[in-house]
Protein backbone atom coordinates (compact mmCIF):
# COMPACT_ATOMS: atom_id res chain seq x y z
CA UNK A 1 0.00 0.00 0.00
CA UNK A 2 1.76 3.42 -1.33
CA UNK A 3 1.57 6.24 1.11
CA UNK A 4 -0.50 9.09 -0.14
CA UNK A 5 1.24 12.18 0.18
CA UNK A 6 -2.47 14.24 -0.76
CA UNK A 7 -5.40 12.57 0.33
CA UNK A 8 -8.82 14.60 -1.45
CA UNK A 9 -12.09 13.75 -0.08
CA UNK A 10 -15.69 14.46 -1.31
CA UNK A 11 -14.55 17.82 -2.49
CA UNK A 12 -16.69 20.47 -3.37
CA UNK A 13 -16.62 24.29 -4.42
CA UNK A 14 -19.06 26.33 -5.72
CA UNK A 15 -18.87 30.10 -7.62
CA UNK A 16 -22.14 31.25 -6.44
CA UNK A 17 -24.38 28.84 -8.26
CA UNK A 18 -22.08 27.41 -10.34
CA UNK A 19 -20.42 23.94 -8.74
CA UNK A 20 -16.86 23.71 -10.06
CA UNK A 21 -16.05 20.83 -8.36
CA UNK A 22 -18.24 18.01 -7.73
CA UNK A 23 -17.25 15.20 -4.66
CA UNK A 24 -14.11 14.97 -6.24
CA UNK A 25 -12.23 11.96 -4.67
CA UNK A 26 -8.29 11.55 -4.97
CA UNK A 27 -5.16 10.04 -3.61
CA UNK A 28 -1.97 11.63 -4.94
CA UNK A 29 0.60 8.68 -4.41
CA UNK A 30 3.76 9.79 -2.42
CA UNK A 31 7.14 10.25 -4.60
CA UNK A 32 4.80 9.74 -8.09
CA UNK A 33 3.90 12.22 -10.78
CA UNK A 34 -0.04 12.71 -10.55
CA UNK A 35 -1.09 14.60 -14.14
CA UNK A 36 -4.84 16.27 -13.99
CA UNK A 37 -5.98 16.43 -17.75
CA UNK A 38 -9.35 17.12 -19.37
CA UNK A 39 -11.09 20.21 -20.95
CA UNK A 40 -10.62 23.79 -20.37
CA UNK A 41 -13.10 24.43 -17.27
CA UNK A 42 -13.28 21.10 -16.34
CA UNK A 43 -12.31 22.57 -13.13
CA UNK A 44 -8.45 20.67 -13.05
CA UNK A 45 -6.52 24.56 -11.72
CA UNK A 46 -9.44 24.52 -9.25
CA UNK A 47 -8.76 21.21 -7.54
CA UNK A 48 -5.13 21.95 -8.30
CA UNK A 49 -5.40 25.77 -6.85
CA UNK A 50 -7.65 23.89 -3.80
CA UNK A 51 -4.53 21.61 -2.85
CA UNK A 52 -2.51 24.70 -0.90
CA UNK A 53 -6.13 26.45 -0.31
CA UNK A 54 -5.29 29.15 -2.59
CA UNK A 55 -8.76 28.58 -3.76
CA UNK A 56 -10.77 28.09 -0.76
CA UNK A 57 -13.31 24.33 -1.27
CA UNK A 58 -16.06 24.74 0.28
CA UNK A 59 -16.99 20.91 1.74
CA UNK A 60 -15.20 18.22 1.72
CA UNK A 61 -11.46 17.19 2.48
CA UNK A 62 -7.64 17.70 1.63
CA UNK A 63 -5.00 15.87 3.87
CA UNK A 64 -1.66 16.85 2.81
CA UNK A 65 0.83 13.93 4.52
CA UNK A 66 -2.73 13.42 6.66
CA UNK A 67 -2.84 16.85 7.85
CA UNK A 68 -6.18 18.83 7.12
CA UNK A 69 -5.54 21.98 4.89
CA UNK A 70 -7.62 25.56 5.50
CA UNK A 71 -9.68 24.14 8.14
CA UNK A 72 -8.80 22.93 11.72
CA UNK A 73 -12.69 21.21 11.65
CA UNK A 74 -15.52 21.41 9.35
CA UNK A 75 -16.60 25.06 8.38
CA UNK A 76 -13.88 26.53 10.83
CA UNK A 77 -11.10 28.15 9.16
CA UNK A 78 -7.51 27.18 10.03
CA UNK A 79 -5.34 30.43 11.17
CA UNK A 80 -3.28 32.45 8.55
CA UNK A 81 -0.33 31.46 10.62
CA UNK A 82 -0.62 27.66 10.46
CA UNK A 83 -1.88 28.05 6.67
CA UNK A 84 1.11 29.48 5.66
CA UNK A 85 3.02 27.17 7.56
CA UNK A 86 1.71 24.33 5.13
CA UNK A 87 2.15 26.54 2.01
CA UNK A 88 6.07 26.31 2.69
CA UNK A 89 6.40 22.48 2.10
CA UNK A 90 4.23 23.26 -0.91
CA UNK A 91 5.71 24.44 -4.19
CA UNK A 92 3.48 25.64 -6.98
CA UNK A 93 4.42 26.69 -10.37
CA UNK A 94 2.10 28.58 -12.59
CA UNK A 95 1.34 29.23 -16.24
CA UNK A 96 1.83 32.70 -16.06
CA UNK A 97 5.29 32.11 -14.04
CA UNK A 98 4.24 35.19 -12.24
CA UNK A 99 8.04 35.83 -11.49
CA UNK A 100 8.24 39.29 -9.40
CA UNK A 101 9.73 41.29 -12.34
CA UNK A 102 11.25 43.93 -10.08
CA UNK A 103 13.72 41.33 -8.86
CA UNK A 104 16.57 39.60 -10.61
CA UNK A 105 16.25 35.47 -11.03
CA UNK A 106 18.42 35.01 -8.05
CA UNK A 107 16.69 37.67 -6.01
CA UNK A 108 12.87 35.61 -6.89
CA UNK A 109 14.39 32.52 -5.93
CA UNK A 110 16.01 34.15 -2.45
CA UNK A 111 13.24 35.85 -1.25
CA UNK A 112 10.90 32.94 -0.06
CA UNK A 113 14.15 31.71 1.43
CA UNK A 114 14.96 35.24 3.68
CA UNK A 115 11.08 35.76 4.63
CA UNK A 116 9.74 32.47 5.43
CA UNK A 117 12.36 30.31 6.09
CA UNK A 118 14.57 33.35 7.58
CA UNK A 119 17.77 32.42 6.16
CA UNK A 120 20.50 35.12 5.87
CA UNK A 121 20.65 37.26 2.85
CA UNK A 122 23.97 35.45 2.04
CA UNK A 123 22.60 31.92 2.88
CA UNK A 124 19.42 32.51 0.74
CA UNK A 125 21.61 33.94 -1.95
CA UNK A 126 23.83 30.94 -2.23
CA UNK A 127 21.09 28.13 -1.75
CA UNK A 128 19.11 30.18 -4.97
CA UNK A 129 22.23 29.60 -6.90
CA UNK A 130 22.04 25.71 -6.30
CA UNK A 131 18.60 26.21 -7.16
CA UNK A 132 19.15 28.03 -10.28
CA UNK A 133 21.88 26.11 -11.50
CA UNK A 134 20.08 22.76 -11.00
CA UNK A 135 17.37 23.84 -13.46
CA UNK A 136 20.02 25.22 -16.09
CA UNK A 137 20.32 29.04 -15.39
CA UNK A 138 23.88 29.40 -13.75
CA UNK A 139 24.51 32.01 -16.36
CA UNK A 140 21.35 33.92 -16.07
CA UNK A 141 21.60 34.31 -11.98
CA UNK A 142 21.68 38.29 -12.48
CA UNK A 143 18.63 38.75 -15.31
CA UNK A 144 15.64 40.62 -14.68
CA UNK A 145 12.80 38.19 -15.52
CA UNK A 146 11.90 41.01 -18.83
CA UNK A 147 15.75 39.49 -19.96
CA UNK A 148 14.75 35.60 -20.10
CA UNK A 149 12.95 33.70 -22.53
CA UNK A 150 9.48 32.44 -21.58
CA UNK A 151 10.99 29.14 -20.96
CA UNK A 152 13.71 30.47 -18.92
CA UNK A 153 11.64 32.21 -16.48
CA UNK A 154 9.28 29.21 -16.06
CA UNK A 155 12.53 27.28 -15.04
CA UNK A 156 13.15 30.21 -12.80
CA UNK A 157 9.66 29.98 -10.88
CA UNK A 158 10.50 26.03 -10.86
CA UNK A 159 13.54 26.85 -8.90
CA UNK A 160 11.99 29.49 -6.70
CA UNK A 161 9.72 26.95 -5.67
CA UNK A 162 12.34 23.52 -5.06
CA UNK A 163 14.77 26.11 -3.35
CA UNK A 164 12.05 25.84 -0.52
CA UNK A 165 12.65 22.38 -0.46
CA UNK A 166 9.05 21.15 -0.58
CA UNK A 167 7.57 18.17 -0.37
CA UNK A 168 5.01 18.33 -2.84
CA UNK A 169 5.37 20.40 -5.97
CA UNK A 170 1.77 22.25 -7.87
CA UNK A 171 1.99 22.79 -11.47
CA UNK A 172 -0.89 25.04 -12.95
CA UNK A 173 -0.19 24.08 -16.79
CA UNK A 174 3.19 24.90 -16.45
CA UNK A 175 4.36 25.15 -20.74
CA UNK A 176 0.82 26.24 -21.66
CA UNK A 177 1.58 29.78 -21.95
CA UNK A 178 5.29 28.53 -23.59
CA UNK A 179 6.21 29.07 -27.69
CA UNK A 180 6.35 25.44 -28.35
CA UNK A 181 10.05 25.42 -28.95
CA UNK A 182 10.74 26.66 -25.38
CA UNK A 183 8.14 23.64 -23.74
CA UNK A 184 10.97 21.02 -23.88
CA UNK A 185 13.47 22.71 -21.79
CA UNK A 186 10.11 23.01 -18.90
CA UNK A 187 9.68 19.33 -19.43
CA UNK A 188 13.47 18.39 -18.83
CA UNK A 189 13.27 19.88 -15.61
CA UNK A 190 10.17 18.41 -14.45
CA UNK A 191 11.53 14.84 -15.66
CA UNK A 192 15.11 15.34 -13.60
CA UNK A 193 12.51 16.09 -10.59
CA UNK A 194 10.03 13.56 -11.14
CA UNK A 195 13.29 10.99 -11.14
CA UNK A 196 14.31 12.43 -8.23
CA UNK A 197 10.96 10.87 -6.62
CA UNK A 198 9.40 14.69 -5.59
CA UNK A 199 5.65 14.25 -5.16
CA UNK A 200 4.12 16.09 -8.63
CA UNK A 201 0.26 16.98 -9.31
CA UNK A 202 0.50 18.46 -12.72
CA UNK A 203 -2.23 19.72 -14.74
CA UNK A 204 -1.46 19.98 -18.45
CA UNK A 205 -2.42 19.75 -21.79
CA UNK A 206 0.97 18.06 -22.56
CA UNK A 207 -0.32 14.21 -23.48
CA UNK A 208 3.07 13.17 -24.44
CA UNK A 209 4.42 14.30 -20.73
CA UNK A 210 1.68 12.59 -19.24
CA UNK A 211 1.96 9.74 -21.00
CA UNK A 212 5.49 9.13 -20.21
CA UNK A 213 6.02 10.67 -16.90
CA UNK A 214 3.07 10.30 -15.17
CA UNK A 215 2.29 7.57 -13.01
CA UNK A 216 -0.90 8.28 -12.16
CA UNK A 217 -3.24 10.20 -14.58
CA UNK A 218 -6.54 11.64 -13.43
CA UNK A 219 -9.39 12.96 -15.90
CA UNK A 220 -11.82 15.83 -15.03
CA UNK A 221 -14.97 17.08 -16.98
CA UNK A 222 -17.76 19.59 -15.50
CA UNK A 223 -15.92 19.77 -12.60
CA UNK A 224 -16.24 16.02 -11.91
CA UNK A 225 -12.99 13.47 -11.27
CA UNK A 226 -14.16 10.73 -13.84
CA UNK A 227 -11.37 8.16 -13.52
CA UNK A 228 -8.03 8.18 -12.05
CA UNK A 229 -5.37 5.18 -13.23
CA UNK A 230 -1.87 4.30 -14.83
CA UNK A 231 -1.51 6.83 -17.99
CA UNK A 232 -1.78 3.43 -20.35
CA UNK A 233 -5.48 2.67 -18.94
CA UNK A 234 -6.38 6.37 -19.36
CA UNK A 235 -4.65 7.25 -22.43
CA UNK A 236 -4.45 4.01 -24.18
CA UNK A 237 -7.28 1.70 -23.31
CA UNK A 238 -9.72 4.52 -22.07
CA UNK A 239 -13.26 3.05 -21.08
CA UNK A 240 -15.45 6.25 -20.54
CA UNK A 241 -16.77 7.72 -23.88
CA UNK A 242 -16.02 11.01 -22.25
CA UNK A 243 -11.99 10.41 -22.00
CA UNK A 244 -12.59 9.31 -25.40
CA UNK A 245 -14.14 11.74 -27.23
CA UNK A 246 -11.46 14.05 -25.25
CA UNK A 247 -8.88 12.18 -27.12
CA UNK A 248 -10.65 11.93 -29.75
CA UNK A 249 -10.25 15.85 -29.85
CA UNK A 250 -7.28 15.86 -29.18
CA UNK A 251 -5.60 13.68 -31.80
CA UNK A 252 -7.94 15.68 -34.67
CA UNK A 253 -6.23 18.99 -33.44
CA UNK A 254 -2.69 17.69 -33.01
CA UNK A 255 -2.34 15.55 -36.58
CA UNK A 256 -2.21 17.43 -39.74
CA UNK B 1 7.11 98.37 -26.14
CA UNK B 2 8.14 95.35 -24.36
CA UNK B 3 10.77 95.74 -21.91
CA UNK B 4 13.35 93.43 -21.69
CA UNK B 5 14.80 94.56 -18.11
CA UNK B 6 11.88 95.12 -16.26
CA UNK B 7 11.23 91.52 -17.50
CA UNK B 8 14.53 90.46 -16.07
CA UNK B 9 14.33 92.68 -12.91
CA UNK B 10 10.61 91.16 -12.09
CA UNK B 11 12.12 87.27 -12.50
CA UNK B 12 14.12 88.09 -8.54
CA UNK B 13 11.21 89.07 -6.93
CA UNK B 14 9.38 86.41 -8.52
CA UNK B 15 11.96 83.68 -7.61
CA UNK B 16 11.70 84.91 -3.92
CA UNK B 17 7.83 84.04 -3.98
CA UNK B 18 8.19 80.94 -5.58
CA UNK B 19 9.68 79.73 -2.39
CA UNK B 20 6.15 79.64 -1.69
CA UNK B 21 4.81 78.18 -4.14
CA UNK B 22 7.66 75.00 -3.74
CA UNK B 23 6.57 74.55 -0.13
CA UNK B 24 2.78 74.65 -0.67
CA UNK B 25 3.22 71.96 -3.39
CA UNK B 26 5.55 70.18 -1.52
CA UNK B 27 4.00 69.97 1.20
CA UNK B 28 0.80 69.34 -0.19
CA UNK B 29 2.56 66.16 -2.09
CA UNK B 30 3.61 64.79 1.23
CA UNK B 31 0.32 65.43 2.92
CA UNK B 32 -1.54 63.91 -0.17
CA UNK B 33 0.81 61.21 -0.38
CA UNK B 34 0.26 60.44 3.31
CA UNK B 35 -3.60 61.22 3.14
CA UNK B 36 -4.00 59.15 0.16
CA UNK B 37 -2.54 55.99 1.24
CA UNK B 38 -4.34 55.75 4.14
CA UNK B 39 -7.92 56.42 2.16
CA UNK B 40 -6.43 54.12 -0.50
CA UNK B 41 -5.69 51.64 2.29
CA UNK B 42 -9.58 51.70 3.36
CA UNK B 43 -10.81 51.74 0.19
CA UNK B 44 -9.23 48.38 -0.40
CA UNK B 45 -9.99 47.14 3.15
CA UNK B 46 -12.55 44.09 3.79
CA UNK B 47 -14.28 46.61 6.13
CA UNK B 48 -17.55 48.46 4.13
CA UNK B 49 -17.73 51.12 6.80
CA UNK B 50 -14.13 52.04 5.81
CA UNK B 51 -14.43 51.40 1.86
CA UNK B 52 -17.78 53.34 1.91
CA UNK B 53 -15.65 56.12 3.59
CA UNK B 54 -12.77 56.30 1.25
CA UNK B 55 -15.71 56.45 -1.73
CA UNK B 56 -16.97 59.55 -0.15
CA UNK B 57 -13.68 61.17 0.27
CA UNK B 58 -12.58 60.62 -3.33
CA UNK B 59 -15.82 61.92 -4.90
CA UNK B 60 -16.19 64.89 -2.41
CA UNK B 61 -12.75 66.38 -2.98
CA UNK B 62 -12.41 65.47 -6.66
CA UNK B 63 -16.04 66.91 -7.32
CA UNK B 64 -15.52 70.36 -5.43
CA UNK B 65 -12.64 72.86 -7.15
CA UNK B 66 -10.17 73.44 -5.46
CA UNK B 67 -10.84 77.11 -5.01
CA UNK B 68 -13.52 76.68 -3.52
CA UNK B 69 -12.58 74.13 -0.87
CA UNK B 70 -9.97 76.54 -0.07
CA UNK B 71 -12.28 79.37 0.18
CA UNK B 72 -14.88 77.12 2.71
CA UNK B 73 -11.49 75.77 4.47
CA UNK B 74 -10.00 79.08 5.23
CA UNK B 75 -13.27 81.14 6.17
CA UNK B 76 -14.04 77.90 8.48
CA UNK B 77 -11.66 77.76 10.58
CA UNK B 78 -11.99 80.71 12.90
CA UNK B 79 -15.79 79.07 13.21
CA UNK B 80 -14.61 75.93 15.25
CA UNK B 81 -12.25 78.57 16.87
CA UNK B 82 -8.79 77.74 15.00
CA UNK B 83 -6.65 80.75 14.12
CA UNK B 84 -4.18 78.84 11.84
CA UNK B 85 -1.79 80.82 9.49
CA UNK B 86 -2.67 81.35 6.08
CA UNK B 87 0.13 79.19 4.55
CA UNK B 88 -0.79 75.95 7.06
CA UNK B 89 -4.63 76.41 5.86
CA UNK B 90 -3.13 76.49 2.20
CA UNK B 91 -1.05 73.62 2.90
CA UNK B 92 -3.21 71.45 4.07
CA UNK B 93 -6.57 72.23 1.86
CA UNK B 94 -3.92 70.98 -1.53
CA UNK B 95 -2.72 68.29 0.36
CA UNK B 96 -6.51 66.85 1.61
CA UNK B 97 -7.19 67.82 -2.06
CA UNK B 98 -4.49 65.98 -3.75
CA UNK B 99 -5.21 62.67 -1.28
CA UNK B 100 -8.15 62.12 -3.21
CA UNK B 101 -6.34 61.82 -6.74
CA UNK B 102 -3.30 59.91 -4.98
CA UNK B 103 -5.39 57.55 -3.64
CA UNK B 104 -7.02 56.44 -7.26
CA UNK B 105 -3.40 56.93 -8.57
CA UNK B 106 -2.25 53.73 -6.05
CA UNK B 107 -5.78 52.08 -6.53
CA UNK B 108 -5.18 52.00 -10.26
CA UNK B 109 -1.96 50.52 -10.13
CA UNK B 110 -2.35 48.21 -7.24
CA UNK B 111 -5.48 46.49 -9.44
CA UNK B 112 -3.22 46.77 -12.32
CA UNK B 113 -1.28 44.42 -10.72
CA UNK B 114 -1.62 40.68 -12.17
CA UNK B 115 -3.19 38.69 -9.50
CA UNK B 116 -0.23 36.04 -9.82
CA UNK B 117 1.85 38.69 -8.55
CA UNK B 118 0.38 38.39 -5.11
CA UNK B 119 -0.36 34.87 -5.49
CA UNK B 120 3.23 33.52 -6.09
CA UNK B 121 3.94 35.02 -2.62
CA UNK B 122 0.86 33.58 -0.64
CA UNK B 123 1.95 30.11 -2.45
CA UNK B 124 5.42 30.19 -0.74
CA UNK B 125 3.94 30.66 2.65
CA UNK B 126 4.74 34.68 3.05
CA UNK B 127 2.89 36.59 5.30
CA UNK B 128 0.31 39.65 4.16
CA UNK B 129 2.90 42.24 5.21
CA UNK B 130 5.72 41.36 3.39
CA UNK B 131 3.49 40.58 0.11
CA UNK B 132 2.37 44.06 0.39
CA UNK B 133 6.02 45.41 1.22
CA UNK B 134 7.89 43.28 -1.34
CA UNK B 135 5.84 42.74 -4.14
CA UNK B 136 2.80 44.82 -4.20
CA UNK B 137 3.96 48.20 -3.29
CA UNK B 138 7.39 47.93 -4.84
CA UNK B 139 5.43 48.15 -8.36
CA UNK B 140 3.26 49.82 -7.44
CA UNK B 141 5.35 52.43 -7.12
CA UNK B 142 7.05 51.95 -9.92
CA UNK B 143 3.98 52.25 -11.76
CA UNK B 144 2.43 55.24 -10.62
CA UNK B 145 5.62 57.53 -11.02
CA UNK B 146 4.57 58.75 -14.47
CA UNK B 147 1.08 59.58 -12.35
CA UNK B 148 2.34 60.71 -9.07
CA UNK B 149 5.06 63.42 -11.08
CA UNK B 150 1.95 64.12 -12.83
CA UNK B 151 -0.26 65.17 -9.55
CA UNK B 152 3.00 67.08 -8.30
CA UNK B 153 3.19 69.62 -11.55
CA UNK B 154 -0.59 70.14 -11.58
CA UNK B 155 -0.15 71.50 -7.56
CA UNK B 156 2.16 73.45 -8.66
CA UNK B 157 0.05 75.48 -10.87
CA UNK B 158 -2.72 74.70 -8.30
CA UNK B 159 -0.77 76.44 -5.91
CA UNK B 160 -1.75 79.55 -7.93
CA UNK B 161 -5.05 79.61 -6.21
CA UNK B 162 -3.61 80.00 -2.63
CA UNK B 163 -3.45 83.63 -3.65
CA UNK B 164 -6.91 84.11 -2.98
CA UNK B 165 -6.28 83.77 0.79
CA UNK B 166 -3.15 86.35 0.64
CA UNK B 167 -0.06 84.09 0.08
CA UNK B 168 2.75 85.74 -1.97
CA UNK B 169 3.29 82.88 -4.28
CA UNK B 170 4.48 83.38 -7.99
CA UNK B 171 1.16 84.48 -8.92
CA UNK B 172 0.27 86.60 -5.98
CA UNK B 173 3.79 88.11 -6.22
CA UNK B 174 3.64 88.88 -9.75
CA UNK B 175 -0.14 90.42 -9.65
CA UNK B 176 1.51 92.96 -7.10
CA UNK B 177 4.38 93.76 -9.11
CA UNK B 178 2.44 94.45 -11.85
CA UNK B 179 0.20 96.75 -9.98
CA UNK B 180 3.27 98.77 -9.48
CA UNK B 181 5.28 98.82 -12.08
CA UNK B 182 2.84 99.20 -14.62
CA UNK B 183 4.47 96.26 -16.95
CA UNK B 184 1.76 93.45 -16.62
CA UNK B 185 2.76 91.92 -19.65
CA UNK B 186 6.67 91.45 -18.31
CA UNK B 187 5.65 90.78 -15.33
CA UNK B 188 3.32 87.71 -15.99
CA UNK B 189 5.14 86.48 -18.27
CA UNK B 190 8.51 86.11 -16.01
CA UNK B 191 6.14 84.13 -13.73
CA UNK B 192 5.34 82.02 -16.46
CA UNK B 193 9.30 81.40 -17.01
CA UNK B 194 9.30 80.51 -13.29
CA UNK B 195 6.51 78.25 -13.47
CA UNK B 196 7.83 76.27 -16.40
CA UNK B 197 11.27 76.23 -15.20
CA UNK B 198 10.05 74.59 -11.64
CA UNK B 199 8.13 72.38 -13.46
CA UNK B 200 10.57 71.50 -16.26
CA UNK B 201 12.65 70.69 -13.43
CA UNK B 202 10.09 68.39 -11.70
CA UNK B 203 9.73 66.16 -14.82
CA UNK B 204 13.27 65.70 -15.34
CA UNK B 205 13.10 65.24 -11.73
CA UNK B 206 10.62 62.05 -12.27
CA UNK B 207 12.36 60.59 -15.76
CA UNK B 208 15.17 60.09 -13.64
CA UNK B 209 13.53 58.37 -10.77
CA UNK B 210 11.19 56.14 -13.65
CA UNK B 211 14.86 55.60 -15.24
CA UNK B 212 16.27 54.53 -12.47
CA UNK B 213 13.54 52.16 -11.06
CA UNK B 214 12.99 50.84 -14.31
CA UNK B 215 13.18 47.12 -14.76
Amino acid sequence: MQASAVEIRNVNKFYGPFQALKDVDLSVPAGKVTCLIGPSGSGKSTLLRCINFLEEYDSGEIRIDGRLIGYDAPGRKMSGRALREMRRSIGMVFQQFNLWPHMSARENVAEGLIRVRGLSKTEAGARAAEALAKVGLADKMDNHPSRLSGGQQQRVAIARAIAMEPRLMLFDEPTSALDPELVGEVLTVMKTLAAEGMTMVVVTHEMGFAAHVADRVAFMERGELVAADTPDRILHQPQDPRIQSFLRTYHERNSF
Amino acid sequence: MFSIPVFLESLVPLFWAARFTLLISVGGIALGLVIGTLVCAAGLSPSRALRNFAALWVSFLRGVPLLVQLLVFYYSLPLIGLDVPAMVAAIVTVGICASAYISEIWRGAINALPRGQAEAAVAIGMAPTDVWRRVILPQAVTMSLPALINELILLVKASSLVSVVGILEITRASQAQAATTFRPLEVYLAAACIYLVINLCLAALGRWLEHRTAV
